[in-house]
C-alpha cells in the first residue's frame, strides 16, 4: 500500500449502546472511542458478545447509539438512516435478494441511487469482472455456491463505491480452503478499490493476516488498537495476550523503570528486562507475558532466567512444543522451530533452563 | 426362474395396486361428496324444470339460455336478462373490492404481526383467529347492529352533531362490502403472515443499506418476497366472497342480491332447478377463469424462492 494519508474515515467518539431498559438492560458498547484511517483495512476482533457487531451496525445505521458521535469524514452520521449513509455492508449471511439475478443484486444499490441505466450496466460489468463472476451474471443467487454468493455480496456492496465498506464476519460460513482464498481476495479487493474496510471477526488468524490495524474488543470495550505485530508482540492486557496466540503468563515484581522499559524480578530471583504498554508506570507485583516462540531452551542453565521440568514434548512437524513445569508449579510452553537432525538431549522428565531474551517479555496492565 | 427385471416389474405392479387400494376409501369419499354432486348439478342444468321444483328428465338448453338472456313470454324473442347481468356484475365488483380492501387492511396487519417478538406473535395470531369461533350469521348480525340507522356509528355521529340524519348504510352495497371485508379479513391476513414470517428481515436491512428508502424496500424487496402469500390470500378471499350468501342476504336485505342469493332463489321460490344449476356452474367457470388469469399474471413477474 502506498503512503497512507493520516485522514480519518471514521471516528467513533465515546459511543455507548444500551439494549433493553430497567433491570434487563445490557450495555453492548461502553464509551468506545476509535479512529479508522482512510484506505485502511481495520479489523474489530473479539469473542462473540464483545460488541464488535454492535459497533459495525451503529456505523451502518441499523442501530442508533445511546450516546456518542460517529463521524464520517468529520460529519456526524449517527442520526442518519442507513440509506442516507455512503457506507455499505457485506452481511454474515450475505443477505442476497433471492428474487433477483446476480447482476440485479449487484446493480440494486446503484438503481436505488437513481443512476442512469447505461452507467449501472457498465458498473455491474466492472464489478462482475472484479470478483470474477462474469459467467454467472444471469443466475439466481440460489443457484450459485457459498463462495460465489460471498463474491456477489462483496460486489453488491462495492458497486455503489461506498466511502467505507463494512464486513460482518463474511468468511465464517466458508470452508477452510475457501476462507484462505477469500482472505487474499479481500486484501486484493481492498488494495484495488482503495476503499476503507472495517472487518469484524472472531478469528484471530484472519485478523492477523489481513489487517493493517486491529482493535481487540471485550465486553463492550476496546482493549487495544494496533498493527497485527503490535498486538501480537506487545499485548497490553491479559485478555489480548490470551485471545491472540498462545501465551505464558509469569508473576513478577517491578524493580526499576526507565525509558519506557522495566526491569522485573521473576519468581526464580532472576531479573530480566520487559517492555511496557504505552502510558503504564508499573509498581510492585505485575504479570508479564512471554510468547512460546520468544523463549529458548538451554540444557545447561547458567544464562537461563528460569528452570523447569519437561512434562511433555509435542512434535508438530514444523516445530516442537515443550510443555514445562516451573519450579513454582506454573506451566510454561516453549515452541521451537525444527531443523533436520535436531537431537539436543532434551527428554521428557529432564530438567532444562529457559532463556527469556531481551525483548521477549511484556508487562501487562492487569 | 424369473429374471431380475421381471421381479422388479412385479414388485412395481404390486406397489401400484397397494397404493390404489389404500387410497380407495379417500377417493370414494371425494367422489361421493364432491365430484358426484357436481356432476348431478351439471346434468340438472340441461334438464326441464318440474312444476313444483325438481326436474323433468327431458333435455333442454333453456336453463343455460336463461343465465344471460330473457325469453319474452309473448313473442318468444330473446333479450339480455338485465337482472342477471346486474347481479353478476355486482357480485364480481363486490368480490374484487372486498379482495382489495382486505389486502389493504391485511398486509400491514400481517407485517405488524411478523415483526413482533416470537412470543407476542402467537398472541396476535390467536387474536386474529378468534372471530372464527363465532357463527358467521351472528357475526353478520353484529355488523348489522353497528351500521344500521339506530346503530352505534350513526348514533355517535348524530350525538356529535356531525350528521343531522342517519346515514343509510344498511341494505346497500357498502353494507355488504363492510360485512364481507370483516368476515374475510383473517383469510387474507393468515397466508400473508405465513409468507411474511418466513421473510428474512436481514434482506430488508440489506435493502436499506443499499440506499433503498422505506417505500422502495416495501415495493422491491418485501412485496416480491411475500407475493405467494398475497396471491393465496386473494384467492382465499375472492372465491368465498363471490359465493357469499349469508352476508349479502342479511346486510343487503334481499334487495341487493349476489349470485348465491340468486341461485338460492331458483332452488326455492323460483322452482327452477335447472336454472339454479346452470347459474352455479356459470359461477364456477367465472372463478376458474379469474383464477387462471390472476395466477398467470402474478406469476409473470416471477416469484421464485431460493
Amino acid at each position: 500500500m502506498p503512503d497512507k494519508p493520516d485522514r480519518n474515515a471514521i471516528e467513533v467518539v465515546k459511543v455507548s449502546k444500551i439494549f433493553g431498559s430497567g433491570e434487563g438492560q445490557v450495555a453492548a458498547l461502553d464509551t468506545v472511542s476509535v479512529s479508522i484511517r482512510e484506505n485502511e483495512f481495520f479489523t474489530l476482533l473479539g469473542p462473540s458478545g464483545c460488541g464488535k457487531t454492535t459497533l459495525l451496525r451503529l456505523i451502518a445505521g441499523f442501530d442508533f447509539p445511546t450516546a456518542g458521535e460517529i463521524l464520517l469524514y468529520g460529519q456526524d452520521i449517527a442520526p442518519l438512516p442507513p440509506f442516507k449513509r455512503p457506507v455499505n455492508t457485506v452481511f454474515q449471511s450475505y443477505a442476497l435478494f433471492p428474487h433477483m439475478t446476480v447482476a440485479e443484486n449487484i446493480g440494486f444499490g446503484l438503481e436505488m441511487l437513481g443512476k442512469p441505466k447505461a452507467e449501472i450496466k457498465a458498473r455491474v460489468d466492472a464489478m462482475l469482472k472484479l470478483v470474477k463472476m462474469e459467467a454467472l451474471s444471469a443466475r439466481r443467487t440460489s443457484q450459485i455456491s457459498g463462495g460465489q454468493q460471498q463474491r456477489v455480496a462483496l460486489a453488491r456492496a462495492l458497486a455503489p463505491q461506498p466511502k467505507v465498506l463494512l464486513l460482518d464476519e463474511p468468511l465464517s460460513a466458508l470452508d477452510y480452503k475457501l476462507r484462505k482464498e477469500m482472505q487474499i481476495e479481500l486484501k486484493r479487493l481492498q488494495h484495488e478499490t482503495g476503499i476503507t474496510f472495517i472487518f469484524v471477526t472472531h478469528d484471530q488468524e484472519e485478523a492477523l493476516t489481513m489487517s493493517d490495524r486491529i482493535a481487540v474488543m471485550s465486553s463492550g470495550k476496546i482493549l487495544q488498537v494496533g498493527s497485527p505485530r503490535d498486538i501480537y508482540d506487545r499485548p497490553s492486557e491479559r485478555f489480548v495476550a490470551d485471545f491472540i496466540g498462545e501465551s505464558n503468563f509469569l508473576k513478577a515484581e517491578v524493580v526499576g523503570v526507565s525509558a519506557g522499559r522495566a526491569t522485573v524480578k521473576l519468581s526464580s530471583g532472576t531479573e530480566i528486562p520487559a517492555s511496557l504498554p504505552e502510558g503504564l508506570v508499573p509498581k510492585g507485583k505485575v504479570t508479564i507475558v512471554v510468547r512460546p516462540e520468544h523463549a529458548q531452551l538451554s540444557a545447561a542453565s547458567p544464562s537461563a532466567s528460569l528452570s523447569g521440568t519437561v512434562e511433555n514434548i509435542v512434535y508438530l512437524g514444523t516445530d516442537t512444543h515443550f510443555h514445562l513445569r516451573l519450579a513454582d508449579g506454573e506451566p510454561f510452553i516453549v515452541r521451537r522451530q525444527n531443523s533436520r537432525g535436531t537431537g539436543d538431549g532434551i527428554v521428557q522428565g529432564g530438567k532444562v533452563g529457559i532463556v527469556i531474551g531481551g525483548d521477549a517479555a511484556q508487562v501487562l496492565k492487569d | 426362474m424369473a429374471t431380475a427385471e421381471e421381479v422388479a416389474k412385479a414388485a412395481e405392479r404390486r406397489d401400484i395396486r397397494d397404493r390404489w387400494l389404500l387410497s380407495a376409501p379417500a377417493l370414494l369419499v371425494i367422489f361421493l361428496a364432491a365430484t358426484g354432486p357436481l356432476l348431478i348439478v351439471l346434468v340438472y342444468s340441461f334438464l326441464t324444470p318440474g312444476s313444483y321444483g325438481d326436474v323433468k328428465w327431458q333435455f333442454s338448453p333453456e336453463a343455460w339460455i336463461a343465465v344471460f338472456l330473457e325469453r319474452d313470454i309473448f313473442d318468444d324473442t330473446l333479450s339480455v336478462a338485465a337482472a342477471h347481468v346486474t347481479i353478476f356484475l355486482r357480485s364480481i365488483k363486490l368480490s374484487v373490492v372486498t379482495t382489495i380492501a382486505t389486502l389493504v387492511l391485511g398486509f400491514p396487519t400481517a407485517y405488524f404481526m411478523a415483526t413482533r417478538s416470537e412470543k407476542t406473535r402467537d398472541l396476535w395470531l390467536f387474536l386474529i383467529t378468534i372471530p372464527f369461533w363465532t357463527n358467521l350469521l351472528i357475526r353478520t348480525f353484529a355488523v348489522l347492529q353497528i351500521i344500521r340507522n339506530e346503530g352505534i356509528v350513526n348514533t355517535i355521529l348524530l350525538k356529535l352533531g356531525i350528521i343531522s340524519s342517519p346515514i343509510q348504510i344498511l341494505y346497500t352495497d357498502t353494507a355488504i362490502l363492510i360485512g364481507m371485508a370483516y368476515v374475510y379479513l383473517p383469510l387474507m391476513v393468515l397466508p400473508i403472515y405465513a409468507s411474511m414470517e418466513k421473510l428474512d428481515f436481514r434482506l430488508v436491512e440489506a435493502g436499506y443499506d443499499l440506499y433503498a428508502t422505506r417505500f422502495k424496500v416495501l415495493r422491491k424487496i418485501i412485496f416480491p418476497l411475500v407475493k405467494p402469500g398475497v396471491i393465496a390470500g386473494s384467492i382465499l378471499v375472492f372465491i368465498p366472497a363471490l359465493g357469499a350468501y349469508v352476508t349479502p342476504s342479511v346486510l343487503g336485505g334481499g334487495k341487493n342480491m349476489m349470485l348465491s342469493n340468486l341461485i338460492e332463489l331458483q332452488f326455492g321460490q323460483g322452482r327452477n332447478w335447472p336454472l339454479g344449476s346452470a347459474l352455479s356452474i356459470a359461477v364456477m367457470i367465472i372463478v376458474m377463469v379469474a383464477l387462471l388469469a390472476y395466477v398467470r399474471n402474478a406469476g409473470k413477474s416471477g416469484v421464485r424462492h431460493g
